[in-house]
């Protein structure tokens, strides 16, 4: 099946002309297929952001392009418009965006800019509340009355609302406590399972993706420096580090267990995998 | 298209002119003002001009950038240019035709004002250039402290123009931001009628109002924590100290006043 998102050859270079001449990203190709959950990683400034502005439409490439669904995203403008509903954007900090007087009303902003009429915005609307968790009551609220966490929510379930093939996320988990960035990574993941649509998540948190991801890209400099399963990329512990990026903690552990000289499995990332790793060792069975 | 706003930009550097003390550099900036406006004929302002081309060699900055900053007043200075140039009384009539009547006068009177807008703009501009927002506040501020005695807020005034001046590029990449975040939930900018377009700034001038409330208050908190309480009693961590540089640059500027009043009263 052709993938739903690719880029080609994509380069960016911002200030052309000037001393201030960066070049934002070089010769990016990717393809990212229908219903699979990409996780983006790269150090500040690796060029991910640029990235992912691509993806939608929002930054024109210096040069090359960007297919959706093998059409190039900037033929022309009704089209360009038609991709940025088809995939949605949520920026880091999104909470920062709300700017309706309910919540409700802010929700509605992306399906009402689709010229959708009234009742099926209303359905999704209600949809995308439930899909990250805010009750009924809490729609008739301003959204500046809500916690922090749920003003997150808010901001992710007005760009789901949209009901997007691609959902791109830049670190959704920044700045929540543990608790609360686990239950908007199980919201996402809840609603990509009953969408159907694929996930770009942009994140530093090894954790997170290791949990999430079914592919990995790895940013480095604006290039592509890897690309493959979980397993392949954080089997590359000493690349990783050397282009300033982190592996999982558990992945960290099982490392220094085999420079102890204990035989482990060293591609290990979730802890679950850890501890069937260990018990495997053991010669015992997972409980 | 906001990056491309210089306004009260500066650019750092390590000239002479960058090492002036602020005070010398605003003392300096109207000593030229009154200058220029003292200057009459051809020769006062080719002195005036010489002066300004030396200051920009000095600094090094561009002079493409600073031709640049000129782009917002074209139309003023084109405007000033045609209203004297038609409008001003004189007896050497060049062209003559329906009610416009282009005199010698008016052609000169034309040149000079444009020659001295010009000026004023980029005079001023290479202050802005050359000195920090913060040099520049603590520099008005040292020279208003005789105000203070009449008990004008000379330090708040200071402190609010100086926090003023830090928040700009940082409102300006965050309105960025926030369109960039509202086009992607499909808000429409750039079609419509004035009505639909202003009603489109919504989805943004909100946001950005809270998030500055939201900045001032952290900043307010941030220094009341530090123990601010305004300017009495405090002492500065970069004192400013007049140096040889600066006496020279006064001299520079006196001897170009002096020069120019002497031009005026032999008229040229």
């Amino acid at each position: 099946m052709a993938p739903i998102l690719q880029t080609k050859n994509l380069c960016h270079v911002y200030g052309e002309g000037t001393p201030f001449r960066h070049e934002a990203l070089r010769h990016i190709d990717l393809s990212i297929d229908r219903g699979e959950f990409l996780g983006v990683i790269g150090h500040t400034g690796s060029g991910k952001s640029t990235l992912i502005q691509h993806l939608n439409g929002l930054l024109k490439p210096t040069s090359g392009e960007v297919l959706f669904d093998g059409e190039d995203i900037w033929k022309d403008k009704a089209f360009t418009r038609a991709v940025r509903f088809k995939v949605g954007l949520v920026f880091q900090y999104p909470e920062y965006q709300l700017f309706e007087e309910t919540v409700y009303a802010d929700i509605a902003f992306g399906p009402k800019n689709m010229g959708l009429d009234k009742d099926e915005v209303d359905r999704r609307v209600r949809r995308a509340a439930g899909f990250v968790g805010i009750s009924e009551k809490s729609l008739q609220k301003s959204p500046f009355d809500l916690s922090g966490g749920n003003r997150r929510r808010a901001a992710i379930a007005g760009v789901i609302a949209m009901e997007p093939d691609v959902l791109i996320l830049d670190e959704p988990t920044a700045g929540l406590d543990p608790l609360g960035s686990e239950q908007i990574l199980q919201n996402i993941r809840d609603w990509q399972a009953a969408q159907g649509a694929a996930v770009v998540m942009v994140t530093h948190d090894m954790s997170d993706i290791a949990e999430c991801a079914d592919r990995i890209v790895v940013l480095s400099d604006g290039a592509l420096a890897m690309d493959g399963t979980p397993r392949e990329i954080f089997s590359r512990a000493q690349e990783l580090t050397q282009i300033g990026l982190d592996v999982p903690q558990v992945t960290k552990v099982f490392l220094r267990l085999r420079e102890l000289g204990l035989d482990v499995d060293p591609a290990v990332y979730t802890v679950q995998q850890a501890a069937q790793a260990l018990l495997k060792r053991k010669g015992g069975s997972p409980c | 298209m906001l990056k491309d706003v210089t306004i009260g930009q500066y650019f750092p550097g390590d000239t002479a002119l960058h090492r002036l003390d602020p005070r010398t550099k605003l003392l300096a900036v109207i000593v030229y003002i009154v200058a220029l406006f003292l200057a009459k004929w051809y020769v006062s302002y080719a002195l005036v001009l010489a002066f300004l081309v030396f200051a920009v060699a000095v600094s090094r900055v561009r002079p493409k950038v600073l031709l640049k900053s000129l782009r917002p007043i074209l139309i003023i200075i084109i405007l000033t240019g045609v209203l004297n140039l038609c409008y001003s009384m004189g007896d050497h009539v060049l062209v003559s035709f329906w009610i416009i009547r282009i005199t010698r006068e008016g052609l000169e009177n034309a040149f000079f004002m444009i020659l001295r807008i010009v000026m004023l703009i980029l005079g001023t501009f290479l202050l802005t250039y050359t000195t920090s927002p913060i040099a520049l506040t603590d520099g008005l501020e040292q020279l208003l402290r005789p105000l203070a005695k009449l008990r004008v807020p000379v330090h708040e005034l200071s402190m609010m123009m100086c926090i003023a001046l830090r928040f700009i590029p940082t409102l300006m990449v965050e309105t960025e931001n926030i369109i960039s975040a509202q086009k992607a939930r499909g808000a429409d900018f750039e079609t419509g009628n004035l009505v639909r377009r202003a009603k489109a700034l919504i989805p943004i001038l909100v946001p950005l109002f809270i998030s500055s409330f939201r900045r001032a208050d952290e900043l307010a908190t941030a220094m009341e924590c530090r123990c601010y309480h305004g300017g009495e009693g405090r002492t500065k961590l970069k004192q400013l100290r007049y140096t040889a540089a600066d006496f020279a640059a006064f001299g520079v500027m006196l001897a170009l006043l002096a020069a120019v009043i002497v031009l005026r009263r032999m008229g040229l």
